[in-house]
């Protein structure tokens, strides 16, 4: 479970999490929609500690993300995160990017990293790839295979932020099927999307964040058909 | 018809000059690389005002010629009785001078890497010098390889200023055959074209690993 408490989160003078509050339970898929600037991304980079908070707290399955003694890189091993830009390691080959921190971070050995790769890389349709540098990869397939990357590492979350906002038009559909496939299999996700239609048909809830506040969370139905706040409503007939 | 007074004995006379600007330049390049890989990391990674006598130092080395540096590391280390041979002390002050240059090429080279791709190899668990062995600098290589077979070649070639010192370097060893022989141009051909056999293998070498690379992108 990922337990979000009264998060606040500042950079410089500029407070871009205004005492965010979320809970998010094992197998749900929660989407995060929202203007730009609304906080979105800065929770989920929050939320694996690669930023660090003002006050407030996060926990992932009991462990407080920012404690001191907590050790961030183990904990990162429970909760993958795609970001916007494929962020693909130029240098390696599919496999290769998609092996390494299995086993630099766990310790598999090459046959066991590349058992595991192998398996998310035909799982997201990647299979022809294996030996191909990430530069001949479309930005869908490389977006692909940034999501088998960090599925290999066998996580208990997936954090998603804005992954389709990079792509062209018509490479949207495939990593978007990639995301439900996973949803359907029981992964607990945080998406960050501006996908309304994933939002919608995907998510159990979707939370609406409006300038640093979590100004909405409900059942897609509820978000999408009842909105209760002004600025959600707002916010969806401008993306409608 | 061509006629010339150079023997075999003076041919490798001159390939021992080689000899010597090979052993200076190497010890200068390896030396000057180690450093420059540290002091490298250290301007990219620490707060300028931290490292503001290092980069301090550093620019000294650039700024002042290397032909001063030789003679007044020279002089200095003999007055200070450290007793270093010319050889010892002009190798010293190549690294140094090399790593003045390297580092400015690595602390480029892993500015250039994106700071994204960083973070997502953080994110995926590994240590920060995981990210760096893994990631970081075998990216940066490719970005600063170019540079850095320049600086070599640039060295070797500054390598026969250590003449100054008393050092029979391949420079050196053509101008006491032109004395002796009064060839000039002839000798100074020779010894041009051992500096391109020298040069030219480390050019080449660097050619074909950036076009491997460019072949992966």
């Amino acid at each position: 479970m990922i337990e979000i408490e009264n998060v606040h989160k500042s950079f410089g003078a500029l407070e871009v999490l205004k005492g965010i509050n979320l809970t998010v339970d094992k197998g749900e898929v929660v989407s995060v929609i929202g203007g730009s600037g609304s906080g979105k991304s800065t929770l989920l980079t929050c939320i694996n500690g690669l930023e660090p908070i003002n006050s407030g707290r996060i926990l992932v399955d009991g462990i407080e993300v920012h404690a001191k003694t907590t050790d961030l890189n183990k904990l990162r091993r429970k909760i993958g995160i795609v970001f916007q830009q494929f962020n693909a390691f130029p240098h390696l080959t599919v496999l290769e990017n998609v092996t390494l921190a299995p086993r630099k971070v766990k310790g598999l050995s090459r046959q066991e990293a590349e058992e595991i790769a192998v398996k998310h890389l035909t799982h997201v349709g990647l299979a022809e790839k294996l030996n191909v540098y990430p530069g001949r990869l479309s930005g869908g397939q490389q977006q692909r295979m940034a999501i088998a990357r960090a599925l290999a590492m066998s996580p208990d979350y997936m954090l998603f932020d804005e992954v389709t906002s990079a792509l062209d038009p018509q490479l949207v559909g495939e990593v978007l099927d990639t995301l439900k496939m996973l949803a359907d299999e029981g992964m607990t996700m945080i998406c960050v999307t501006h996908e309304m239609s994933f939002a919608r048909d995907v998510s159990n809830r979707v939370a609406f964040f409006h300038k640093g506040v979590m100004a909405e969370i409900g059942p897609p139905e509820q978000i999408f058909g009842n909105a209760q706040h002004e600025e959600t409503r707002k916010f969806l007939s401008s993306v409608r | 018809m061509f006629d010339t007074a150079l023997s075999f004995n003076d041919l490798l006379f001159l390939l021992k000059g080689a000899g010597v600007t090979l052993s200076v330049t190497a010890f200068a390049v390896v030396g000057g690389t180690v450093l420059g890989l540290l002091f490298g990391v250290l301007r990219s990674h620490v707060s300028p005002w931290a490292v503001l006598p290092l980069t301090f130092v550093l620019d000294v080395f650039r700024s002042v010629p290397l032909l001063i540096q030789l003679i007044l590391a020279n002089a200095s280390q003999a007055i200070a009785g450290l007793q270093f041979s010319p050889f010892v002390t002009s190798c010293i002050v190549l690294a140094l001078y090399t790593s003045a240059y390297c580092t400015e090429i690595v602390r480029g080279a892993i500015e250039a890497v994106p700071p994204v791709t960083r973070r997502a190899a953080r994110s995926l668990g590994l240590t920060w010098g995981q990210d760096m062995t893994q990631i970081v600098f075998p990216m940066a290589l490719r970005v600063g390889l170019p540079s850095w077979i320049g600086l070599t070649l640039g060295v070797m070639k500054d390598s026969a200023l250590v003449l100054w010192l008393g050092i029979i370097e391949l420079l050196r060893a053509s101008q006491i055959l032109v004395t002796r022989l009064q060839e000039p141009m002839f000798i100074l051909l020779i010894a041009g074209a051992i500096y391109f056999a020298l040069s030219f293998p480390i050019a080449r070498l660097g050619g074909r690993l950036e076009k491997r690379w460019q072949e992966n992108d």
